[in-house]
């Protein structure tokens, strides 16, 4: 029994340490997307949904300024954010991001799985999908060639390269890999509450086919008075 | 049956007689033996605007109803309130299932030919509870403040403004003066639990005037001797049951498994006054009327054709001049009445595609075959058409 224990022990930090592709794609966002976009609706504490620790999580909101009203001189005053608190934009102001990105701003992440036709799949196809212009295109400022739109551009720079992260879990971070993790992540973000979502509509599906099962019985049981008089 | 009225019941039955009423409506009530599964759906409709309410008091409980605050606080009730998930999914599915059980109900209404005398009231109750689901419907897609619902309530807005005359003053009234803001979302928040609670109003009407002239059947002939007509409990309160918990089923599988199926994603965006979204549709259950309002080329005639076929139905009972209720004894009916089916879920699906085209063509055809069935075929056809014979009793046909 105790070495069952013990081998279980040190089996431990290592299923905590194997990380799970939307623990990875968060550390994308957090290394890469969050320099310009927002996750408005998510807060931090939200993060444990994914499974990080709360040390972890709680060391990355006190990385984050928010603001706190204004002290007694009236100037503005920050805190650092806590669990509770939005992960919110990089920018102070929607007119800060316009400015940092041609006039257009970011799109925010919490629903963007849902609202982007496609969802995660599309949002990875792409990220993969930058290529060198080809000779003879012309793009205006701001503009990045983007095989994924039918237009050939977009206003993101792009984002990720070969190498840009070191996984914690060891996983070679390939353009490829980072795009398929930051799918992940953004489709947990848009869906969070996916799995008790099924967990729950097993349970609820199975108590109903049991009451239905009951209920066939009894109502064949009283309706065969009236079937048999009617003879 | 009276007791005495030193008797706790008694005392009760003397002055307030809920006892005797219920045993008497919902135990003993004389019900035809013959209703099939057909006629489960008003109870399905009952039991999806229950759980519409109370769904509703534990949203309206988390809801702010401002345009800042209207968006975060669905987001809040979705991802951090305590279940708010499921109360949310409770509710959005709810509509999907209410309006499915009334289309059914409706379909079964007209097709056994239940608005007939002596049950005109029925269906008109029916109807008003109909237009007050679809206020109560379109008044709370406006809350979450997404883009769909901004977009959706500009296009009912601008609708409403090309009626002459009232239009413009009841379009300003609704919004409060400042075009499609704050104060217009809080009156629309006020508007939908308003119709709300006044279904619960209308359904004691409809319920009432439905156990004075009793259900219809199948047969459309009336029930006559004991031997027609069985107890509602424990008889229909089993049958319901059992339908009730497919229903609930049905319900599930769409709130737990596909709760995205019957939504649009555009919804989950904040409203944008400055981005209009490519094409702007309705939810399923407006689509019909919707393909209706674009099917015509100039605004003031879809909305008199898309709220006609609505009105139309007001004048069903004394449309169709036919003595025989039931379809199943008119065989020219039923097959005119499919085509009636047919053109309602066609012009839903041309509702939800951009009018050119074939959708155009389709909803054309559609919108002309729902008034020809109402205006022609049902006052005219039994002229011509020759019935099957009736049977004397509604056990008639199984004989």
């Amino acid at each position: 029994m105790k070495r069952v224990l013990l081998i279980g022990l040190m089996a431990l930090p290592l299923t905590a340490q194997a990380s799970t592709p939307e623990q990875r794609g968060f550390q994308v966002y957090r290394q890469v997307c969050a320099t310009c976009h927002s996750l408005d609706h998510v807060t931090f504490a939200d993060l444990s949904g994914i499974g990080l620790a709360v040390a972890d999580i709680k060391a990355y909101a006190a990385s984050h300024q928010v603001p706190d009203g204004v002290d007694d001189d009236g100037d503005p005053k920050t805190r650092p954010a806590r669990l509770s608190d939005s992960i919110g934009s990089p920018y102070p102001s929607e007119a800060m991001a316009r400015l940092a990105n041609h006039g257009d701003t970011p799109p925010d992440f919490s629903r963007l799985a849902m609202t982007e036709e496609g969802g995660a799949g599309r949002i990875e196809t792409i990220l993969r999908s930058y290529e060198p212009k080809p000779a003879g295109v012309v793009l205006s400022a701001g503009s990045y060639y983007n095989t994924a739109f039918a237009q050939k551009h977009i206003g993101m720079p792009p984002p990720l390269h070969d190498g840009q992260v070191t996984y914690a879990d060891g996983t070679k971070a390939t353009l490829p890999q980072m795009a398929q993790d930051v799918g992940a992540f953004l489709d947990w973000v848009a869906h969070p509450h996916r799995s008790a979502r099924s967990h729950t509509g097993l349970a609820v599906l199975g108590y109903l086919a049991g009451l239905t099962v009951l209920l066939a019985l009894l109502k064949h049981r009283v309706w065969k008075r009236v079937k048999e008089n009617r003879q | 049956m009276s007791k005495p009225e030193t008797s706790p019941t008694g005392w009760l039955e003397a002055r307030l007689p809920i006892v005797s009423a219920f045993r008497r409506e919902y135990v003993d009530f004389a019900m035809p033996r013959n209703l099939n599964y057909l006629w489960n759906f008003g109870a399905f409709a009952t039991i999806a605007l229950a759980l519409l309410i109370v769904s509703g008091i534990f949203l309206a409980l988390n809801y702010t109803p401002s345009v800042a605050e209207a968006f975060n606080s669905i987001e809040t009730i979705d991802r951090h309130v305590s279940s708010g998930w499921l109360v949310r999914a409770i509710h959005m599915g709810g509509v999907s299932m209410l309006f499915a059980a009334l289309y059914v109900h409706m379909a079964r209404s007209l097709y056994y030919g239940s608005y007939k005398t002596p049950r005109e009231l029925l269906w008109l109750t029916g109807l008003g509870l109909f237009i007050l689901v679809m206020i109560a419907a379109f008044a709370g897609y406006i809350l979450p403040w997404g883009q769909m619902s901004y977009w959706g309530a500009t296009v009912v807005i601008n609708a409403m403004n090309a009626v002459p005359v009232i239009g413009p003053a009841l379009a300003s009234w609704l919004l409060g003066g400042e075009g499609l803001g704050s104060v217009a979302l809080h009156r629309f928040y006020v508007l939908h639990f308003v119709t709300a609670f006044s279904i619960i109003g209308v359904i004691v009407l409809h319920v009432a005037a439905l156990h004075v002239v009793g259900s219809n059947n199948p047969t459309g002939v009336e029930p006559e001797t004991s031997d027609d007509v069985v107890p509602f409990h424990p008889y229909y309160t089993t049958k319901d049951g059992l339908g009730l918990c497919l229903f609930l089923m049905v319900y599930a599988v769409l709130i737990f498994f596909a709760p995205d199926l019957l939504t649009l994603a555009n919804n989950y965006a904040m409203a944008n006054p400055l981005v209009t979204p490519g094409d702007i549709t309705p939810e399923w259950y407006f689509a019909p009327f919707y393909g209706i309002l674009r099917a015509v080329p100039f605004k003031l005639g879809g909305l008199l054709l898309s709220a006609g076929s609505v009105a139309v139905l007001f004048a069903v009972p004394w449309l169709d001049r036919s003595p025989v209720k039931s379809a199943r004894f008119r065989p020219v009916l039923r097959w005119a009445l499919l085509g009636l089916f047919i053109a309602f879920i066609a012009l839903g699906v041309a509702g939800m595609h951009k009018p050119t085209g074939l959708w155009l063509g389709i909803s054309r055809l559609s919108v002309a075959y729902y008034y020809a069935y109402f205006l022609l075929l049902l006052p005219f056809l039994p002229r011509f058409e020759k019935t099957r014979p009736v049977p004397a009793s509604l056990r008639g046909e199984n004989r």
